[in-house]
Order: C-alpha cells, then structure tokens, then sequence
C-alpha cells in the first residue's frame, strides 16, 4: 500500500456529552496519526453565541480535552479542535486555550507549542464590506443582510475553512484551538497539508467530524477512524460492536445536510454524487470517487445571533375535556389580559401546549386530536428581568381565570405544580445566516502560537 | 397496506442549519427502497400535504441510491430556537412519517 494518514474522532460535538473512554483507548492503541474533534454547533440554538456561553458543562468540556490531550502527547501528534465551546466565539477560545494551559500544568507536560485563530467578526468591518457595495449574501431562502438586521445582531462568528488549521500547523503548533470552523475542514486541513488530494481530505473530514454517527448500530460519542491514501478514504468503527458499513457511511453523508450530495466550505465545494462504497473488512467501509470543486475566491459563511429580551416561563396543566377543546380560548383570554395590562409595551408572549403541537406546531397532522391532559409551556419576554416575569406571570395566571361559557368548573380552568414563573435564558434569535467574500482566507482568522508546559 | 415504520430501518429528522429541516428514510434491504420509491407515496407532493406546507418549502427532495435512502428538506417557519420553537434541533419531526401508508 502506498502511504496514508489515519485519523481519528472521538466526539461529534465534544463537550455536548461526555466521550466514551473505551473506544477513544482503542483507538489510541491504532496509531492515529492526528486526533481531532469537532466542538461546535448551530444546532444548540441561537442562545450560546448571542450570550457568549457555552450550552455544554465546563466539567465535561474538560473531560474530553484531557482525554484528548493526554493520549495526542504521549503520542507526540497534533491534536485538532474545531469550533471551541460550543459556538467557537472568541471567548470560547480563549476558555478552552486556559483549560488546555491548566491540564498541561496539572499532569506537568513537557513543552509543547499551543496554537489558535479566533473568528469574531467585528460588526463595523462588516458594516464597512456593506457601505462599499460588498453584498452579504442570504443562505436558505434569507434576504441580503441589511443595517436594521445588522444592528439587531449581539455577535457573528465566521466559518473557517482548513486555512487557519493549516496555517497553525505550518507554524509548529501541537495542539490547535479553533474558533468556528466548517466541521469537515478542522480533518481535512492536516490531509491537505501533507498532500492528500483536497476531495479525499474534505470526504474524509466529512465523513469523520460526527464520530460514531457514521456507524452502526446507532451509539453516540464512540471513536472511529479515518485513514486516507492518495487514492481512497477507508472508515472502521473503533466500538467493539460497531461497523461501518455501506450503509452506515453512504448514509452519514446526508446526515444534518440539506442535499447529500454536495458539502460547502471555505474555498469550494465537496461533490460526493459520484461516491463509491465498498466494505472492505467487517468494521471497514472504503470510499472512493469524491470530487471537489475549488469556487473563485473565498466565500465565508456568517453566523449571528441578536436578543430579543428577557425570558420567564411558566408551566400550567391542563384536565377538564372541555378546557382541553377549547385551549385557543383559554390562551386568547389570557393574552387579552396581558394587552390589558401593558398595551402595546414591547412584549412576547408564546405558548407551547405539549399534548396537542407543542413539538410541531403547524406542522403537526394531528393537531385537532388533543391528549386527555396538556401541559402548556407559557415564554414572556420583555426589555426588562422584571417585565418579563410580570409578562410570563399574567400570561400564565390569567389562564387560571379564562371565562369559557360552558365550563363546570368554576374554580380554576387550569392546575398549577408551580404557583410561580421561572427565569430563563435570555431569548435570541438567529439573526445571520449568510455568506460574505474574503480577499484573503485568512483575513478574519487570525492565528496566535505560544509555548505551554513545564 | 404497510406502514412506513415497518419497512424502514431509519426515519429521522434533524436540522440543516438554522433554518430547515430534512428528513431521512434509510431502508436496509434494496427491495423495500426500491419497492416504496416506486409506490409513489413519498414524494414532493405526498410530503407537502402530510406537513401541510407549501411545495415551495420543500427544498430538496432526493432519492439517494448509495444510502437506500430517501430525504427531503423543508424550510422552517422560524430559525431554530426562535422563543415559540418547540424543536430547537428539529429532531422529532419525522412522527407523521412512521405511520404513513405505503401501498
């Protein structure tokens, strides 16, 4: 065989739960010549970035990059994080930097170079691309940013593609933080680098950024591994009772993607219409025939998250038959009063009646067949902590008073567990989901190296 | 008549970024894909009428043959984890899929 580069990935979103130690050692024990992970999603809501939080415990985080850490230097490999924290804003990086700096002085690591690029955007330099006729693009059907959009926006993250990996890489680093990156290219960057053709690398960091989701049966946070050569992309399940298989990898490609056949990052596009899939060992699956498309310039794609307000919720149940066919009206009273009561003040008001569509709303084919008991999840939201839970609060109590023509019970029309609301996240929503052009891949991703350890 | 549910091996659904949703069906055996592709019972039209949406918010709709696969994506009525979204990860919205009726 000619050379190759194995890879391996021991979580699809570290941090979100936490590693399974088994199969990350099994894996150690395969040679890995890379091991990378993925940390950050858009999935976990617009909360995080608009907050600067991480929606992932601090303790679990830390277990996994200990985890990482530790094996990556026994075995003097580069350790590759994409997407630090969650959101992979620049306060992530920086808390995922530290806690790299305090496992090294914890386990007294011998020197090691530490790198990571951070991809904030500045909401002025974008406003500036704006002002001099750059167009920020909408993705999915969104228009083209404009101010107003702009100025509703708390925080925008770029994502990187593989140059900032490759560019911490070529700068000696060991170990790389990432801010927000396409997941494919925190794989692809050290394949490309050591020569790989670009689709086989990017198909490779395609197929690896989710770990065990490429394989079956169905079981999150196990190690599998990716091994590259000029020619091919072979995966293996590192899971005593997992497999790759064809249909388990065919089958990843289209996983979280709107089309499977085409994968967007930094610099091009990943065309994987004309795949091939063979199992080559029992836990095996190799892949061949991957194209990629190199676009003209370097188009970035844009996160943003903006607040709306403050958030309380508020929790009723719901019994009587006759309430539970008529819960519009039980809610429209209730919003009645709150209108009453603070008049076209800057409020929101939403109801979740779980037991009817509250996972589905409209789209529930069976919205008109209630269940014989409904929760129903009242958000009030508002400028201000304390209109906010004034809001949530009228919203839910005046449940409790509906005026419905026909109902026997006169006492309350709905039970209370909680005679209170509760504070909740902030509400945000996503404001940003578009692309702009760079003159440089590197242009908002700037890369920073230190020595760390004892 | 069968129902989708015993003749998949997967139905899902997940978001596609922050402003759809796409649905897989993965079946393991080539029979039974090829068998419900050809029933006609899933398709752009077929979908929009279970979801009650319009076509047009279907924005892909494939029949992906290396995977046994069929998958569509539709566009959300508010990016995901807006206040009022009750699926921030768009992950139970395959439901109606499992008992619908393939000929």
């Amino acid at each position: 065989m000619s050379r190759s580069m194995k890879m391996i990935c021991p979580n699809g979103h570290l941090g979100f739960a936490p590693t399974r130690p088994g199969s990350f050692a099994l894996g150690v024990q395969a040679s890995p010549d890379i091991i990378a992970a993925d940390s950050g999603s858009d999935d976990v809501g617009p909360v995080p970035l608009g907050s600067d939080t991480s929606t992932s415990p601090l303790a679990w985080q830390t277990h996994d990059l200990e985890l990482m850490l530790l094996a990556a230097r026994a075995r003097g490999v580069p350790m590759i994080i994409g997407s630090a924290g969650d959101t992979g804003s620049n306060s992530r990086v920086d808390l995922y930097v530290d806690i790299i700096r305090s496992l090294a002085a914890k386990h007294g690591l011998p020197p090691f170079r530490l790198g990571w690029f951070y991809s904030e955007i500045e909401k002025d330099w974008l406003r500036s691309r704006m002002r001099s006729g750059q167009t920020v693009t909408g993705l999915d059907a969104r228009p083209d940013l404009d101010d107003a959009e702009l100025d509703a926006t708390e925080r925008i993250v770029a994502l990187a593609g593989v140059h900032p990996f490759i560019k911490l890489l070529d700068m000696g680093a060991d170990v790389i933080i990432g801010g927000r990156s396409s997941d494919a290219a925190i794989f692809a960057a050290p394949a490309i680098r050591a020569g790989y053709p670009e689709a086989l690398s990017y198909y490779l960091g395609k197929v690896l950024e989710c770990a065990s989701f490429c394989a079956e049966p169905y079981g999150g946070k196990e190690t599998v591994l990716g091994e590259i050569t000029d020619t091919e992309v072979r995966v293996t399940a590192m899971h005593p009772d997992q497999r790759c298989t064809v249909a388990s990898v065919a089958g990843h490609a289209m996983y979280e993607r709107s089309n499977p056949f085409f994968e967007y990052v930094a610099g091009g596009c990943l065309d994987m219409s004309e795949c091939r899939y063979e199992q080559i060992g029992p836990k095996t699956t190799r892949v061949t025939g991957p194209k990629f498309v190199p676009s003209d310039g370097t188009r970035v794609k844009l996160e943003g998250s903006g607040k709306i307000g403050e958030r309380y919720v508020g929790l009723v149940g719901i019994r009587d038959p006759y309430t539970i066919a008529n819960v519009d009206r039980v809610i429209d009273w209730a919003r009645e009063q709150a209108r009453d009561r603070f008049g076209n003040a800057d409020y929101q008001l939403h109801y979740t009646v779980y037991g009817r569509d509250g996972v589905m709303g409209p789209l529930d084919p069976e919205r008109d067949r209630p269940a014989h008991e409904l929760c129903v999840m009242v958000q009030g939201i508002a400028p201000t902590t304390a209109m906010a839970e004034e809001v949530c609060m009228t919203g839910t109590r005046q449940m409790f008073y509906a005026r419905l023509p026909d109902v026997k019970g006169t006492a309350g029309s709905v039970a209370f567990a909680l005679d209170e609301v509760m504070r909740a996240s902030p509400a945000y929503r996503w404001t940003l989901n578009h692309t702009v052009g760079l003159a440089d891949p590197l242009e908002v991703f700037p890369c920073h190296i230190a020595q760390v350890g004892a | 008549m069968t129902k989708l549910c015993d003749l998949a091996k997967t139905i899902r659904s997940k978001n596609a970024g922050t402003d759809k949703i796409t649905f897989d069906v993965i079946f393991s055996e080539p029979e039974t894909y090829r068998r419900v592709v050809g029933s006609g019972a899933i398709t752009r039209e077929s979908m929009s009428a279970l979801y009650r949406i319009d076509p047009a918010r279907i924005t892909d709709f494939v029949i992906f043959d290396p995977a046994l696969a069929i998958k569509f994506t539709i566009l959300r009525d508010r990016p995901s984890g807006s206040p009022g979204d009750g699926d921030i990860f768009g992950a139970q919205q395959y439901a109606p899929l499992l008992s619908l009726e393939i000929p």
